[in-house]
C-alpha cells in the first residue's frame, strides 16, 4: 500500500506569538518550529499500516525551506521518502488552506497513493480545512476525525469521532483520504538509527510555477477580548494559596 | 439573501443551529436571512426553526442523506445553493460541518472562514476567528466571488440571541438531484463506546489537569487536591491521548461538558476545544506558568506560577481548617 502523510511545520505551542507592525502577522523570526501534532499521529497511523499491510510512506509538507525539518523528522521516525513544496508564496505561517491544498494536489495526484492522511487540523491557524480541500481536489473520498483505521483489500473502514464521546464507522473504496485525530495511537519517537538512515533518505523538491489563489486574508490581529475580569492572586505560594482559599470559601462560596 | 445551514440529528435540532442564526441575523443588517434543513425526514426540525426570525426554511427531504455522509451533504448543498444564490451560507462549526463544508466550498470553489466567535461591520464584513491556540484573534476577509461560507464557534453565540419571528417561517420543500451512486461512504449508526462510568456532569466541583502536568507521576498530586476540595478529577484531550487518565474524564468537545460551581484548571491552557466543555462553570480558577495562557480571559481567579509549588501549598491549607 502507498500511502502519503502531509504534514506541517507550525510554531511550538509554547511560543508566544507578537503582532507585527503591519498588525496583520505575527514576528516569525520569534517562534521556533515543530511537527503540527495531529499530523504526527497521521505520520504514526500510516507507518503502523505500513507494518500491517507492506508498501510505502511518503511525507509531504507545502512550506518554506525551514519546513523541511519535519520531513528529516518524519523520515526518521521511518517514513521511507518525502515531497517538499516550495513557492514563495507558502512562506508565511499564514497563508491560507486552499492555496495549501492547491500545492499539495498537484504534488501528490502523480503519484497515485491508495491512502493520503493528514492530522485534522493545524495547530498554528486551525482552519481544519486542508485536508478536506486536498480530498476534493484529489476526486477521493475521505472521513475527519479519524480515531481507528482498518484497510481490507480495496475498501477502508474508519471510526470517525462524533461529538460528546459518540462514534460513527464509515468504510469507503480506496484510494481515499483520511484526516486523523490526536491520541488515535501511541506516538514513537525518532531512534538514533532511524536518524542515522533519514539522512540517506529522499526529500524531493516540487517548485510549482503557479498556485490556485487564496480565499481568505488576515486584514487584522488583536489579542483576545477577556470575558471576565480575572481577579490575579500575588504573592509566594503558600501566601497565593492562602489567599485562594480564602477568596473560594468567603467570596465565590463555592468550598465549605 | 444569507443561508443558514441547520444541522439535525433524527429530527432533532442541533442547538447550535440557533446559535448560527444569530450569527446570520448579525451579519444580514436588512438582507432576508433564510435556512436550510438536510436529512430524510427532518420536518419536526423545520418546524422548531420556524420560530426564527427566518424569511425562508428549505427543507431537503431525501433518502439517501440518512445517515449523514460528506458526499451526500456536499452534492445536496450545492445543488441547493445553486438554486438559491446566497450571499453568504452560516454553519455551526460542529464535527458534521468540518467533515463536508470544506469540500463543498473547494467544490464551488469558495471561500470559507471556519470557527468564527464575530463579526466586524465595515464595507464588507470582518470574521473574528481565533488563531495560534486561541492566544491571537485573527479579523479575516473572504475573497473572490459569493457565496462566501463562514462557521460559527460553538457557543460564541447565544442560542437565544437568535431573533424570533412574529409568526412561523415558511417550510418549503426543496428538490435537489441526488445520485446514490455518487456517494462513496457507508456510514454506520453512531453508537457510544461504553456507559460513561463517571459522570462529571452532575459533579459540583473538579480539578482538571492539563500538559502543564507534565508526566503521569504527577496525577496523583492532582487527585490529592481533588479529594481535599471534595471534587471530582478530570483532564484536557491531551491527558487522555497519552493514557494518563481514562476518556471518561475528558472534558471538552470530544469529551463531557460539566457545569460544576468549582472547576480548577491546572496546567490547562485552554484551547477552544477544552473551553467549550467547561466554560459554563460557575466559579473557574486557573493555575498556569503562562501569564498569556488564553485560560485566563475566561478564569474568575488565577494564580500565575508553577502549580507544583502551588497545589502542594492549596492542599496543606485546606487541610488546616
Amino acid at each position: 500500500m502507498k500511502i502519503a502523510v502531509c504534514i506541517k511545520q507550525v510554531p511550538t505551542r509554547e511560543w508566544q506569538p507578537r503582532i507585527d507592525d503591519s498588525k496583520r502577522g505575527v514576528r516569525e523570526q520569534d517562534a521556533s518550529f515543530e511537527m503540527n501534532e495531529p499530523d504526527a499521529y497521521a505520520l504514526e497511523e500510516a507507518l503502523r499500516l505500513r507494518e500491517k499491510h507492506g508498501g510505502e510512506v511518503v511525507v509531504c509538507t507545502a512550506g518554506p525551506a525551514r519546513a523541511s525539518q519535519v520531513l528529516r523528522e518524519a523520515l526518521a521516525r521511518g517514513a521511507d521518502r518525502a515531497i517538499h513544496v516550495e513557492h514563495d508564496r507558502l512562506s508565511s505561517i499564514t497563508t491560507d488552506s486552499f492555496v495549501i491544498a492547491g500545492a499539495l494536489a498537484d504534488a501528490v495526484r502523480e503519484e497515485k497513493f491508495d491512502l493520503v492522511l493528514t492530522g485534522l487540523q493545524s495547530d498554528d491557524q486551525g482552519a481544519a480545512q486542508t485536508g478536506v480541500i486536498l480530498a476534493e481536489r484529489l476526486d477521493v473520498p475521505h472521513a475527519t476525525i479519524v480515531m481507528d483505521v482498518q484497510v481490507q483489500e480495496s475498501v477502508v473502514r474508519v471510526k470517525r469521532e462524533l461529538e460528546g464521546g459518540w462514534f460513527q464507522w464509515v468504510q469507503m473504496p480506496l484510494p481515499a483520504l483520511l484526516t486523523i485525530q490526536s491520541g488515535i495511537n501511541q506516538l514513537r519517537y525518532a531512534t538514533l538509527k532511524g536518524i542515522m538512515a533519514a539522512k540517506k533518505k529522499e526529500i524531493r523538491k516540487v517548485m510549482p510555477v503557479s498556485l490556485p489563489a487564496a480565499h481568505s486574508s488576515i486584514v487584522g490581529l488583536d489579542v483576545p477580548r477577556k470575558t471576565k475580569q480575572t481577579q490575579l492572586i500575588p504573592g509566594s505560594p503558600a501566601e497565593a494559596a492562602r489567599g485562594l482559599i480564602q477568596k473560594l470559601r468567603d467570596e465565590a462560596r463555592v468550598i465549605g | 439573501m444569507i443561508l443558514v445551514v441547520a444541522e439535525q440529528h433524527g429530527g432533532k435540532l442541533h442547538r447550535a443551529s440557533w446559535e448560527a442564526v444569530a450569527f446570520a441575523q448579525e451579519l444580514a443588517g436588512d438582507q432576508p436571512v433564510d435556512a436550510i434543513v438536510l436529512g430524510a425526514g427532518p420536518g419536526d426540525s423545520a418546524a422548531e426553526l420556524s420560530q426564527a426570525a427566518l424569511a425562508t426554511i428549505h427543507l431537503v427531504d431525501s433518502a439517501l442523506l440518512e445517515p449523514y455522509t460528506a458526499d451526500g451533504y456536499t452534492a445536496a448543498l450545492q445543488h441547493a445553493i445553486e438554486q438559491l444564490q446566497p450571499t453568504h451560507v452560516v454553519l455551526p462549526h460542529t464535527y458534521r460541518t468540518r467533515d463536508f463544508a470544506p469540500k463543498l466550498a473547494a467544490r464551488l470553489d469558495r471561500a470559507l472562514i471556519t470557527d468564527c466567535i464575530g463579526l466586524t461591520s465595515g464595507e464588507r464584513p470582518g470574521f473574528l476567528r481565533p488563531v495560534y491556540q486561541g492566544k491571537l484573534v485573527a479579523e479575516v476577509a473572504a475573497e473572490g466571488a459569493h457565496p462566501h461560507f463562514v462557521s460559527v464557534q460553538i457557543g460564541a453565540y447565544r442560542a437565544d440571541a437568535a431573533k424570533r419571528g412574529s409568526t412561523a417561517a415558511a417550510v418549503k420543500p426543496l428538490n435537489v438531484p441526488l445520485d446514490a451512486a455518487a456517494i462513496r461512504q457507508k456510514a454506520e449508526m453512531p453508537f457510544q463506546e461504553a456507559k460513561q462510568a463517571v459522570d462529571l456532569s452532575q459533579a459540583e466541583r473538579i480539578v482538571a489537569v492539563g500538559r502543564g502536568i507534565k508526566g503521569q507521576e504527577h496525577i496523583a498530586l492532582a487527585e490529592k487536591l481533588a479529594s481535599a476540595l471534595g471534587a471530582q478529577l478530570a483532564a484536557s484531550r491531551p491527558i487522555c491521548d497519552s493514557g494518563w487518565l481514562p476518556m471518561e474524564r475528558q472534558v471538552g468537545s470530544s469529551g463531557q461538558t460539566v457545569a460544576p460551581k468549582l472547576y480548577v484548571a491546572l496546567g490547562i491552557s485552554g484551547a477552544i476545544q477544552h473551553v467549550v466543555g467547561m466554560k459554563g462553570a460557575r466559579t473557574i480558577v486557573a493555575i498556569n506558568k503562562d501569564a498569556d495562557a488564553p485560560i485566563f480571559e475566561i478564569a474568575d481567579y488565577g494564580i500565575v506560577g508553577d502549580l507544583f509549588e502551588i497545589v502542594p501549598a492549596m492542599i496543606a491549607e485546606l487541610e488546616k481548617a
